[in-house]
Parts: C-alpha cells; structure tokens; sequence
C-alpha cells in the first residue's frame, strides 16, 4: 500500500490586497487578497520551506527521491531539486528531478513518486510544489496569481491518506502559456478558457475517472480541485454533482490566491488538515490535460499536528503597504541603484566548497569543550584545539536577537535591511539579515529562527544564505 | 619582549586639507602631506633613507611603488602597509620598528586615501573587500554596512546599561556636537561648522539608532611624518616628539561567532590600550593622558572607547559626556582636532591625522585648540568590526 505519509506547506508572510492592486490602476474594487513571495523567495527557497514543513519529525535518511514541481524555477538549465535536497540535508545517495513546464507539474511529480514507492525502488519520495508566477501589472493575472508551496511525502509505512486510484488525460490547448524568455504569463480569452478549457477538461477527466473506478460525488468528503477563479471552480463542481458548500475545497483564492503548480497541493494539504479519518478525497489538478487521485484518509491523520501547514501560515501574515513596492520586489520597475560598490559575483568555486556551510546551515561543534561555532572552523575560537570537530547543524535550531541594527544605507531592494547577531538555543551565534519582520518590532532578546532565502543574484547566479525570521506563529 | 619607549622620535610632521578634494589625486595628496613634514623637519627628500606607504584600497597597483612615483626616492626601500583603519598607524609602527633597530636613521611615513574619486556614498563595505582579498567571497553573509555594524554595538549598549533610544542618541549627539565644534576651529577639517544638539538628533538615521551626524564622512586625505632615532632628534628641532607605545591588537572576529562575546566593549580596545600603557609605562590613563585621538568613526564607537581606554567606567560614558570630560576644555580632551565626525576616514591617512594634532599639541602649535601643557597623547584606530577589529594604540610625549 501506497500513501501521503506527511505534508506539509509555505505560504509568504506578505500579503497584497486587491484592492490595492485597484487602487494602484485604478481599476474596480475586488475582494481578497494575494500572498506575494518576499524580495528574497523564490520557487526553490518557498519549496525548502513546505518541505522542511512536512518532513518535521520523518527520518530524512529514508528519503531515497525529491520530485519538484514549478512552472518558475530559477534555472532553465541547472536543477533546482538538488539545490532543495542540499538545503534540506537529505542523503547525497538519492534520485531528484525538477518537473516544469505546466500546471500539472505537481501532480505529475506525484505520480512519478507514487509509482516509484510501489515499485520499492525508492522507499519515501518527497514531493513538493512551489510557484512565483507574474501577470502583467493591470491584468487579471496581476489580481489572480498568488505565491506559495507544498510538500507531501510518499511511503508504505505510518500511511495518513491511502492513494487508491490515479487517473490520467492529457489536453492540448493554449489557454494559459509562457514562452521561454518571457516573464509574464499570457492567456487567451476567458469565455474559451473556461468552456473548450478547464471546464471541459475537469467534468471529462472526473467523470473518466469516477467512472472507471466506479464511484460517484456522493462516496467523497471533498473534492479538491485546482481552478483559475471560484467561479470556474463552482460551475465545474455543480456539474459534476457536488454540493458547493459542503464538499468543495476552497481554492485559497481570497487569501492567497492562484499559486498555480502550487495550488492543488496547497489545497491538499488545507483538505488533510480538516480530514477525519475515513474521509475519501478527490484531488484534481489542471494544466494541458488533468491528473485525479482518490485518497482515503487513514486513522493516523490525528498524529499529524504541529505543522504550519496552510491553516497556521495563512494566519500568520504581514500586508504590504502599498502596491510599489510588490513592483520594486518583483524587480517589475527600474529603481536608482544605492551609491554603493556594486554587487559581485560569487564565485562559483567557493559556493561549491560551502555547500554544506551555506546551503545545510552546518557548523562545527568543538569536541574538546563543545563550543558550537559557525561557520567551520580548523581552530576552536574557545579553547584553541585544532581540528578537534564534529558537525554541527543551526538550521533547525531557535535563536535569540543578542543585538541588531536597521540599515538604511546598504545596497536592499527593500531598504532598511534589519541586520542581526543571532545567539542560538546550545550555543552558536551568527550574523544575518532578518526577514519577513516588521522594524518597528525588532527588539534585543526576540526569539528568531532560521529561513533559507537568496541572498543575491549576481552574474547569472542564485546565491542562497539563510536569515532569521521573527519565529512565525 | 622589547618596548619602543622612547627609543624614537617623531621630527617632521605634515597633514592635507581633509575633504572632497577633487582637484587632487593620490599623488598630490603624497605630495603635499610629505614635504610639509620635510620643511618641518628640515629634512631634504634626499635624506629619507627607507620609506613606508599606508593606503587601503584607493592607490594601485597594490605595493610601495605609489609612493616612489609620487616622491621620487631614488630607489629607496618603500614598504606598503594595509591593516583595515589602523594601516596609518601601522605604517608608523613598523617604520618606527625599523628606525630602533638602528638599520635606518631617517625614514619617512606617509598615509594617504584618495577616496572621493569612488562615487560611494560611506566607505566600501565588505563587497568590495570580499572581491579583493577573495575571502568569503560566497557572499553568503549579512548585508551589512559599516554604519550597521557599528549601530548594532549601540543597540547591545543602550540595552546593557538600560538607555532608552532618547537618552542613548543623546549622549551620541552630544558627542557629534562636540567634535564638529572641535572641527569648527581647524582649518585642516573636512567639515569647519558647529552643529546644535536638535541638528545631530533629528538627522536622517543611516543605520538605526545612527543618524547622519553620527557617522564621519567621506574626505580625502594625507599625512606624513619624519622620524628618527631618540639620541639623534634634537639635531633637527628642540620639540621633538618621543614615541613611548606602540600597540596592535587583531581579534579573531569572534565577536561574530561567540554569545560569551560582549558587544558592548571592543575587547581589541581594552587589549591594544592595556599594552600600550604597559610599554609607556602609565599607571592611570584618565590622570596621565593629557589628550586623546580616538577613532569616531561613529559616536558609538567614541563612547565606547572611553571606556575600553579607562578613561572612565564601564557604563559612565554619558554622565562624562554630560559633565564635558573630553571637551577641549575638559579633563581630558578627546578629539581635539574635530576627530573623524570633522576629517572624514580616508582610511590610510587617519592615524597618522592623530598623530599630526597630538604631535602640535605638545609642541604647543594648536591654534585656538591648544590644551594647557600636554605631556602625553594618545591615538587610537579600530578597523573592522566591533565585534571583530583590528585596533592600534600610539602614545608619544615630550
């Protein structure tokens, strides 16, 4: 048996109104509001996140795979997934693969894992989704596209939601597409999207599905089905014979909008949290064709607390002010450089000898009187012994501000940076930026943790640190 | 292990107009500050037997030759010397070093930073000094200035000894408003006018809780000086000044590594003064010290240096400040000159700038600054971080 042995998600703390956005062009009032990924995130750095989320409390050394979903990842050529795998100090002996190119991106990821653990050539395969898709400014892609991420993981054991049916069609239409080189999404008109398009493509596919496995709406507590807006989702749900308000999962499109390969799973994992056990569910993506999975949630599902998930993240949560500065982060408008030295490149050299240093977040501890340090030392800043180390990891570890400072003057596309001397629960102290914070609230002894972000983008190359973060409720 | 006391002597010292000096290069700037100390030590180029450079980042190609061409030495033997803040005061140890050796007996140093030429607004930050020194050039590190980190030794101080932000940026204030009127009576100074109180707190922050006039500026800038050995000295003039200490402290930066460290001091400060008053031989700096050149890079960095200098207790920087001590007038005047907050930092010209006011003070040609009866001076560099610094310490005296 096959299943979702954990989950778990990322949402950006910052939000952009819509009315904002309206306010900004102009345009009419629309409700709700957009999760924007900070200047510092991307589709790699929000993946770590939901997958440092879900795999909280699983063996990282069984994760044998990393399949990773995204229609925006920083490379074209280079992979993304080894990147996360790095970051999440999984076993260097293990099968990662970036899946791009369509929506379905997530779910395809997942058949890819599930068909892998069936055939025991890998025994858990983590599978994560993440997406920083851009619309035009003044376009209904602006309003609808949101940022975000999920993680599950795929094993035989301690099983939350068996899978008991995957079903698959492919579809050929340009109703959303991005060509290579272009960093807006383009779209043709609503009225086919949604009748020779989504519409069409869900109520077949479901239906294809249902039928073959011979069930009806009735046999599922929620069905979880991507869709571009509510609406979509509500005329394809009422077609297909589900009552709106009681067995449709909600596409997160108010708070956090449309994350794209992101949003099924993103929903998934919204639907695993509210699950009983026994709850059947119905899980459909979309993009070039249509993926649909039956899941049954299992007795475990009520070991599954403590993970932020997307009810926790979603509350947690920070609106920018005002609309220029989602265009300053998305690097949208041109802005006066800082009269700075200019930004160098890393070298590339040095980033690969640091991979377990920068990207992992290890240091050392001192054998001789136990003094963790950061980064890697050959002599102990404490007693001196010469390489007398063993590995120490701060990633996962609570610090405290011991002091800080609101730079105003150092070259940030969203100046002041807060800068940090972070002192960590067991000792370590590190100086960082901090993130996702409000300055007003920073004070000496505020409990941070730790968040993988890029640092720079400098010569064609993602640079990724990590930073403190005011410890998201 | 030796002492330095009085085994040399400074005779000839010369100092530029510091400022945006945008009509001169790094030649002139070598130029004028050298044969200022030649004419005053009434020494001829031709006498300088060895030579050293003190420059950071601003005269290449990287070595002694900026200096050669700028003076023609005539082949002489010129060191370059770079250690962050204190390269100027380096540059003075090790050619001092070389004088009491007894292989020279006439050398020449020169510290000079041509840095309005960059464009920058503050000095270079670790991203230009990563790309040159190629270490850690991952750039996997926080994105912090010079005014950052500095201001997060103020955050950890206001915090340690319970300053409210008001009563911290006061004390600060009061430090910025009286080095600029230190500067205000200096013709050399980069920035010649008083500022008020209500001016130094209401300026726009930099790097929270620094605002504008709590941060030196950006200046160009040269110094020089002629020095010799003791027993020779007074060949030359009847006020020579003798050098009694000269310190280097270089921390592992451990500051940045080490919760244990407290960011509240700068622990080179305490190391590098403690050392130097051993090798001249003071009891008590607070009664002995007549003048002091500290580093003002910040405000913050000056409060704290009183107190890792023991010029006052740990804590008491504010009450001091409130009851005038280091004013020109006070018990012991730091900053005479205007400091930093007046000359700017271009960087390899700073301590041998120190070194030229305490150098006149003793001699007693200060001006409207002099200080009644100078016996011994004191000039203090800190390069780097709080938490991580190179710092120097030279005393000299009559």
């Amino acid at each position: 048996m096959v299943g979702v042995i954990g989950y778990g998600a990322y949402i950006p703390f910052h939000r952009l109104t819509r009315t904002e956005i309206s306010r900004a062009w102009g345009g009419p009032a629309v409700t709700g509001e957009k999760a924007v990924a900070s200047y510092d995130e991307d589709s790699v750095t929000m993946a770590v996140a939901a997958c440092r989320d879900c795999i909280k409390g699983h063996a990282r050394g069984k994760v044998d795979a990393l399949y990773l979903g995204s229609t925006t990842f920083p490379y074209l050529e280079k992979q993304s997934a080894s990147i996360v795998a790095t970051a999440l100090d999984l076993n260097p002996e293990m099968f990662t693969l970036d899946l791009s190119n369509s929506l379905r991106s997530g779910t395809g990821a997942m058949r890819l894992a599930v068909d892998a653990v069936k055939a025991k050539t890998v025994r858990n395969a983590l599978v994560s989704t993440a997406d920083v898709r851009s619309g035009l400014p003044n376009g209904p892609k602006e309003l609808d596209f949101g940022d975000g991420a999920a993680a599950l993981l795929v094993g035989e054991e301690n099983i939350i939601a068996t899978i008991d049916a995957i079903y698959s069609g492919k579809y050929e239409i340009h109703d959303f597409w991005r060509p290579a080189g272009e960093t807006f999404v383009r779209s043709w008109e609503d009225r086919f999207i949604r009748e020779k398009g989504y519409a069409k493509v869900m109520t077949d596919s479901v239906s294809n599905a249902l039928k073959r496995y011979q069930f009806t709406p009735r046999d599922f507590s929620k069905a979880v089905f991507y869709s571009p807006n509510p609406a979509m989702l509500s005329n394809v749900a009422r077609s297909l014979g589900f009552d709106i308000r009681t067995q449709v999962q909600s596409s997160l499109y108010d708070t956090v909008g449309n994350t794209g390969c992101a949003q099924a799973m993103m929903m998934l994992v919204a639907a695993l949290e509210e699950a009983k056990p026994g709850d059947r569910l119905l899980w459909a993506s979309y993009g070039d064709g249509c993926d649909v999975y039956i899941l049954t949630v299992t007795d475990r599902i009520k070991e599954m607390g403590n993970r932020r998930g997307i009810k926790r993240h979603l509350a947690s949560k920070k609106v920018i002010s005002n609309y220029e500065r989602y265009l300053r982060w998305r690097n949208i408008v041109p802005v006066e450089p800082a009269a700075r030295e200019p930004l160098q490149v890393p070298s590339a050299v040095a980033l690969w000898r640091d991979n377990r240093g920068g990207l992992a977040l290890y240091g050392v501890k001192c054998k001789k009187c136990g003094a963790p340090q950061y980064p890697a030392q050959r002599v102990c800043m404490n007693c001196k012994a010469k390489d007398e180390f063993e590995e120490y990891g701060f990633a996962d570890r609570e610090g405290k501000v011991a002091t800080f400072s609101q730079d105003n003057l150092t070259v940030s596309v969203d100046p002041p940076v807060t800068v940090t001397t972070v002192d960590f629960a067991g000792g370590g102290r590190i100086l960082c930026d901090m993130t996702d914070r409000d300055p007003q609230k920073v004070a000496v002894g505020m409990p941070v943790e730790m968040t993988f972000r890029e640092v720079r983008f400098v010569g064609g190359i993602h640079d990724y640190w990590w930073k403190c973060q005011p410890v998201r409720a | 292990m030796g002492s330095i006391k009085d085994r040399v002597a400074i005779i000839g010292m010369g100092c530029t107009k510091f400022g945006e000096n945008w009509d001169k290069n790094i030649t002139d700037l070598i130029v004028d500050a050298a044969y200022e100390a030649f004419e005053d030590a009434g020494v001829a180029p031709g006498d300088i037997e060895a030579a050293w450079f003190g420059n950071f980042l601003t005269a290449l190609p990287g070595s002694g030759q900026p200096l050669a061409v700028a003076l023609k030495l005539d082949y002489k033997p010129i060191t370059r010397v770079e250690n962050m803040c204190a390269t100027g005061s380096d540059a003075f140890r090790n050619a001092a070093y070389a004088v009491a050796a007894g292989i020279y007996d006439i050398v020449l140093v020169v510290g000079a930073e041509k840095l309005k030429d960059m464009g920058l607004s503050g000095l270079p930050g670790d991203e230009m000094l990563m790309s040159q020194y190629g270490t850690p050039n991952t750039y996997r590190n926080c994105s912090i200035t010079p005014p950052g980190q500095f201001a997060m030794l103020a955050t950890s101080y206001f915090q340690k000894y319970g300053l409210s932000p008001e009563e911290g940026k006061r004390m600060l204030a009061q430090i910025a408003v009286k080095n600029h009127h230190n500067g205000s009576l200096n013709p050399k100074a980069h920035f010649q006018r008083d500022i008020t109180l209500e001016q130094a707190l209401n300026a726009p922050i930099v790097a929270w809780p620094l605002g504008l006039f709590d941060c030196c500026g950006v200046s160009d800038g040269g110094a020089a000086a002629v020095i010799t050995r003791a027993d020779m000295a007074k060949r030359f003039r009847p006020d020579p000044v003798y050098v009694k200490a000269l310190q280097i402290a270089v921390g592992p930066r451990e500051g940045t590594m080490n919760p244990a460290h407290d960011l509240t001091r700068v622990e080179e400060t305490c190391r590098a003064g403690m050392a130097a008053y051993s090798e001249a031989e003071i009891k008590n700096p607070r009664e002995e010290i007549s003048l002091a050149e500290v580093h003002d890079c910040f405000t913050i960095t000056e409060a704290v240096t009183y107190e890792d200098l023991q010029f006052c207790g740990r804590g008491k920087a504010r009450e001091e400040v409130e009851a005038g001590t280091f004013a020109l007038k006070g018990k012991l005047p730091v900053n005479p000159d205007g400091g930093l907050k007046s000359f700017g930092h271009p960087i390899g010209a700073s301590g041998l700038r120190m070194l030229y006011e305490v150098y006149k003070q003793l001699q007693g040609k200060a001006g409207p600054r002099q200080i009644k009866n100078p016996k011994l001076g004191l000039t203090h560099n800190l390069g780097g971080l709080p938490s991580g610094a190179t710092v120097s310490v030279v005393i000299v005296g009559t």
